[in-house]
């Protein structure tokens, strides 16, 4: 079997991953990015609205427009930088420090790495309802898959689950590409994503229906249709079904954190409903309890793309230091005064509650007690 | 809750509050080229309202996560808070065009293009159409596929008229 | 909604995004494969799941037990949902799988063949 070698492993070139590898790569680390996806750039190819936050993250700019300013700053030291598409990383065996990787579903090989980067994003959530196994319910990031970077029709007529930021995200970029978008439902009494992003899709002409959730699917073998029920303050279901007419139903229901690496090299892992799901202790540098491994983005908790960004940096920068790569002075405090900026806002309070659990001292002053 | 409170936790505003004020009447109505209309009520990590606005009529954030206030006597007009906010929260109102029509400036990031000339339907915040207007430009302030379309309506609804509908 | 849903199946009748205000794709070239023996169009080098998708496809696989139908979830490689039988090799994830020119795609029924892919 291949063995291939490297610096510093990065597991999954989206948001985070992207960043981190630019940053270590800079400074003239040997980085290697993994990305079982058929190109890099992670969901920022997907996202055609302009993003928020500040300069820094490149406000103003559309996600997908982002990507490529991510790999052009790689372009720069394109020669410390392998770069390894549609391989997705199997396992990491601790026995003998070593992860297994497979290309296009029937090429093995193996990796050593001095240190990894674990920037392997989120995966889709799914609520139950009768029918949520039929082809038609697609969850809302496959649904920016097929119709942003494929340019395939997803559907005709769509029902939104979720008015999360994702939820709101997706309608709006339904319309652009010609969809309609029969109704957003959403159980809570408030939409989740920014109130802008409702405005813009409200005045296109979509209901929001709050304290609503979607009851089962129509259809034998596809979808044909939804019904859809109010919820009281129990969230149980109160009144007359009602039916919505669609082809598919999306799903943006929040995302899980995808750890499995994490947990195969043993770091401390914890639950922490605020950051959704399972996610690695660490420090303020990203560092997780085994030493060799950092995580950055989705993946460390899940949150706007803007601080995955930030973060992936932290964890790039952080990787390069414990090699004893010489890093600038002040750039991990000016990276953590930018994610404290991002974070202060409404949607951050959550975030920040998540992270007081799981952030640790540095890992040094604990073992040592 | 509410319905008030309802629509306004579905996207709708319902009343003016902070970050969501219109610009002083003796201001507004002899002001050629009009003023800034921002709805961002709530607080979240965005400024490029402020950093594009060329005059700080939009006053700088001393926190990314401020709701915009705005400086009206600063604002030219110019648009280019239209086009560079990500929200899709500002808009631009002239009360000059004529006696009984205002010009409004919106951002639009939908197809089909409208023509300069062309009927649009007015939209409310919730979508509805509440009028017909009529096209007198389109302009791409920073060439990145977010036009600003001018569209001529009736001048009694500065409250209301949000965004258009290109029928073809 | 009365269809049994989405663009006639068969060669040439992709439903493609051919206007968008944002975007502008640039597919792979042209290329046909069969998808259960019928031959389709597709773009090569994009994942099988999304030509399919264009071509009506909305059912990739049966499961076990129940022999219910499964059309792709996640898209991202992760789910699980879009498995298929690839030129006799079951369990293709087909969301991240690129097209090649002259494939052979199947829906997959339970768990698929492991030995049909050594003929």
């Amino acid at each position: 079997m291949k063995r291939l070698e490297t610096e510093i492993l990065v597991i999954g070139g989206g948001a985070a991953g992207l960043s981190a590898a630019a940053e270590a790569a800079a400074a003239g680390a040997k980085v290697m990015i993994l990305e079982s996806d058929l190109h890099l750039g992670g969901q920022l190819v997907k996202q055609t609205h302009k993003f928020f936050g500040s300069k820094d993250e490149y406000a103003g700019t559309r996600g997908f427009k982002i990507a490529d300013i991510l790999l052009k700053e790689m372009e720069s030291c394109k020669e410390n930088i392998e770069i390894h598409t549609n391989t997705t990383v199997t396992g990491y065996y601790s026995e003998d420090d070593t992860f297994t990787a497979m290309r296009d579903e029937d090429e093995f090989f193996t990796i050593k790495a001095d240190r990894a980067i674990v920037a392997t994003g989120a995966q889709e959530r799914l609520i139950p309802f009768v029918n949520n196994d039929l082809p038609g319910v697609y969850g809302a990031g496959a649904v920016q898959t097929i119709m942003n970077v494929y340019g395939v029709v997803p559907g005709k007529r769509v029902l939104m689950v979720g008015a999360g930021n994702i939820g709101l995200i997706v309608s709006y970029q339904l319309m652009q590409a010609g969809v309609e978008v029969a109704a957003i439902v959403e159980a809570a009494p408030k939409v989740g994503g920014y109130w802008v992003h409702a405005a813009k899709v409200r005045r296109m002409g979509v209901p929001i229906l709050l304290r609503h959730s979607i009851k089962r699917a129509l259809g034998d073998e596809i979808i044909t249709g939804a019904m859809i029920t109010e919820l009281n303050e129990r969230f149980e279901p109160v009144g007359e079904e009602k039916k919505i007419d669609c082809d598919v139903i999306c799903i943006a229901v929040g995302l899980t954190p995808t750890t499995e690496i994490l947990s195969q090299a043993g770091c401390e892992m914890m639950y922490v409903p605020e950051l959704c799901g399972n996610v690695a202790r660490r420090d303020s540098s990203m560092q997780t309890s085994n030493p060799k491994f950092f995580t950055a983005g989705d993946a460390s908790g899940i949150e706007e793309a803007s601080a995955a960004m930030v973060e992936g940096r932290v964890a790039g920068l952080s990787a390069l230091k414990s090699l004893g790569y010489p890093t600038e002075h002040g750039r991990l405090e000016e990276y953590w005064g930018r994610l404290q900026a991002l974070r202060s806002g409404e949607a951050g309070k959550r975030i920040c509650q998540g992270l007081t659990c799981v952030l640790t001292e540095d890992w040094e002053a604990v073992h040592n007690g | 809750m509410d319905d008030k409170e309802m629509l306004f936790n579905s996207g709708i505003l319902t009343e003016e509050r902070e970050g969501a004020i219109l610009p002083p009447e003796e201001l507004w109505k002899n002001k050629k080229g009009g003023l800034v209309v921002v709805e961002c009520p709530q607080r979240i990590p965005c400024n490029p309202c402020a950093t594009s606005c060329p005059t700080g009529a939009i006053r700088p954030f001393s926190d990314i996560n401020d709701t915009p206030s705005v400086d009206h006597s600063k604002c030219t007009g110019c648009t280019l808070c239209v086009a560079s906010c990500p929200g899709l929260a500002c808009f631009v109102i002239d009360l000059t065009f004529s006696d009984d029509l205002a010009l409004y400036k919106l951002p639009y990031e939908m197809l089909p293009l409208p023509v300069k000339g062309e009927k649009v339907l007015c939209l409310d915040r919730e979508g509805k159409c509440i009028a017909e207007g009529t096209v007198e430009n389109i302009t791409q302030p920073r060439k990145d596929r977010t036009y600003v379309i001018h569209v001529s309506a009736p001048k009694n609804l500065v409250r209301e008229f949000r965004a258009i509908r290109v029928v073809k | 909604m009365d269809e049994k849903s989405g663009p006639e199946r068969g060669v040439g009748r992709m439903d493609l995004i051919h206007d968008h205000p944002i975007l502008e794709f640039s597919h792979g070239e042209k290329i046909t494969f069969t998808f259960d023996g019928n031959s389709m169009e597709g773009h090569e080098g994009e994942p099988i799941a999304m030509a399919l998708h264009a071509n009506g496809v909305r059912v990739y696989r049966e499961t076990a037990e129940k022999h219910r139908p499964r059309g792709f979830f996640c898209a991202i490689g992760k789910c699980s949902s879009c498995f298929m039988v690839v030129d006799g090799v079951p369990n293709v994830r087909t969301c991240i799988t690129p097209l090649k020119a002259g494939m052979k795609v199947e829906t997959q029924h339970g768990k698929g063949k492991v030995f049909e892919g050594a003929e």
